[in-house]
């Protein structure tokens, strides 16, 4: 039983992380239908500017808790730049082009910011500091969860909580809504739609920031090419889910994160990405829109 | 057009061309404060064309778009985006209903008054004093709105529940919550039965009488474009084929051959 537990519990540590991701996937779709390749990129900068933050708090001095926390507040600033930098100079322009168009433009993106990075940084994995201490309190149970699962597993859940009441009840939530319903009405009863997509990107950044910052202190590795990985698997999270769907994105996120423990656990580490796509495939084959995605009617 | 009235919108020879196809074809058209001003014309003349091109969907080959908001100077607003030109003080509606149907009613007017209100992403996040006054300043006046087109019971109904002549209501709503001095509206008569045409009738000379917003509306219903219109426009092909009042209008031989055909009066 506690090995089931143990998994479980670290199937849902992954899949919040894979949420965290998904959600900046599918809120970015939702709005001008873009697959945004180059979002697992800005995961992995955040994870690279906390890395070189927390490394030189540690010179001056700073502790444990206050480390992380203002690690993952520069991490997030800074990803944020770079999201909103990305959507301009690589996806404005493209604006009204052909689908295809912005597409290749975020696999440009997603490419040279990799290769930035490699060259700026290295292609070594380079170790990431744990920033979590070990609670007391989580003794008994640390056998089962340790306090980093903890930690991402409270985050993950405020930040998600926090999105969907940023969604449903402000101002900028509901010029959000009404730009995914409904592009050209929006502008129409004077929303400014660029600015809106602009915040799309930010806060999808964020997300993407948070989720590099738990996961660099979670595994204790990072190098250049970590985005790709999890960008794949966030994408997955939010088809599986329902792309454009929010609460899918989450949902899809824990469930491939569980898919994964299990199979992890129960039959080898090394099957663990067949059973993740081989859940997507399933779902797909008896739910083509995703679990929670609404089928798309064509006018015929 | 008496000493106090003023022109609000002003249209100097329109042009806009897809390709080799004159969609409108130099339009000139003004309306000022306090009139109802009606656009006519078959199907396929160009009158949506000639709103998009207003609104700033359409960015027009030639011509040029002059605004005068009351107390301000004049802005020539060619090419301008559609939010800017909301903003402006220009609101429209659509020919087939486009509502956040996802969206609650009170919702769909809230969205109206977003570029009247100025909270940021931080002032969401942390709530300030001047936050919460807004929303609570925005979902007052929602309701005020909702009040007038007779919607206040539908407020928490999602928009896609709502009945077909409350939708166009709730459009109307939602453009008056952008807070216009012109109200473009492109058929709202459009497949409604005569009693809903009856009330939308009245609320729309409601609206110019206690709201102090003129009108420029598409209709295909002659009986409601002679009863509330001052002026009148006709266009076919793109051209404008008169200009005048009811009565002119109803007389003008061009007008009633473009909607007859040729030898209209033979028939």
């Amino acid at each position: 039983m506690d090995y089931f537990l143990e998994l479980f519990l670290s199937g849902l540590t992954r899949g919040s992380i894979y949420a965290l991701i998904a959600l900046g996937y599918t809120m970015v779709y939702g709005i001008i239908q873009l697959i945004n390749f180059a979002h697992g990129e800005i995961y992995m900068i955040g994870a690279f500017v906390a890395l070189v933050v927390s490394g030189v708090l540690t010179i001056y001095g700073f502790s444990g808790v206050s480390i992380l926390i203002l690690a993952a507040l520069i991490a997030i600033i800074y990803s944020a730049a770079y999201g909103y930098t990305l959507e301009k100079i690589a996806y404005r322009p493209l604006r009204g082009a052909p689908r295809l168009s912005p597409l290749i433009s975020a696999i440009g993106m997603s490419l040279f910011l990799q290769n930035y990075v490699l060259l700026a940084q290295t292609a070594d994995f380079l170790p990431f500091p744990e920033l979590v201490p070990e609670f007391e309190f989580m003794e008994p149970i640390a056998h089962i969860m340790g306090s980093a699962e903890l930690i991402i597993l409270i985050t993950s859940a405020i930040t998600m909580i926090g999105l969907t009441l940023l969604i449903k009840y402000t101002r900028i939530g509901k010029a959000m809504r009404a730009t995914q319903q409904d592009m050209v009405m929006a502008r129409l009863t004077g929303i400014n739609v660029d600015r809106v997509i602009s915040v799309t990107f930010i806060i999808g950044s964020v997300l993407a920031a948070i989720a590099g910052v738990l996961v660099g202190s979670y595994i204790g590795q990072i190098n250049y090419f970590i985005g790709f990985m999890a960008g794949v698997k966030a994408f997955t999270a939010a088809v599986l889910g329902g792309i454009g769907n929010i609460p899918g994105a989450a949902l899809g996120g824990l469930v491939l994160g569980l898919a994964e423990a299990m199979a992890a656990g129960y039959i080898s580490s090394a099957y663990e990405d067949v059973f993740a796509f081989g859940v997507l495939v399933l779902i797909l084959i008896l739910r083509p829109s995703g679990l929670l995605g609404k089928a798309v009617k064509q006018k015929v | 057009m008496a000493e106090n009235t003023q022109k609000l919108l002003e249209v100097r020879e329109l042009t806009m061309d897809f390709g080799g196809l004159r969609a409108v074809d130099s339009i000139t058209l003004e309306v000022c404060t306090g009139e109802i001003v009606a656009l006519i014309g078959p199907n396929g003349a160009g009158k949506t064309t000639f709103f998009n091109c207003v609104t700033g969907i359409y960015k027009p080959t030639r011509g040029e778009i002059l605004v005068h908001p009351p107390e301000q100077k004049t802005y020539k607003i060619n090419g301008f985006k559609p939010n800017r030109v909301t903003a402006m003080g220009l609101a429209r509606t659509f020919q087939n209903i486009r509502l956040f149907q996802n969206m609650t009613v009170l919702e769909n007017v809230m969205i109206g008054r977003h570029c009247r209100t100025t909270t940021n992403i931080l002032g969401a996040i942390l709530r300030g004093k001047n936050t919460n006054r807004q929303e609570r300043e925005t979902i007052e006046r929602s309701y005020e709105l909702l009040e007038k087109v007779g919607l206040v019971h539908f407020a928490d109904e999602f928009a896609k529940n709502l009945p077909y002549g409350a939708q166009r209501r709730l459009e109307i709503a939602r453009a008056m919550a952008t807070d216009p001095f012109l109200l473009l509206l492109d058929e709202p008569a459009a497949g409604m039965n005569p009693q809903e045409t009856k009330d939308l009738d009245e609320l729309i000379v409601r609206i110019k009488d206690t709201e102090n917003i003129s009108i420029l509306l598409i209709e295909h219903d002659m009986k409601l474009v002679m009863n509330i219109s001052e002026r009148i426009y006709v266009m076919e092909y793109g051209k404008k084929i008169a200009h005048g009042s009811p009565q002119e209008i109803r007389s003008n031989p061009k007008v009633i051959e473009a909607y007859l055909g040729e030898g209209g009066d033979d028939a």
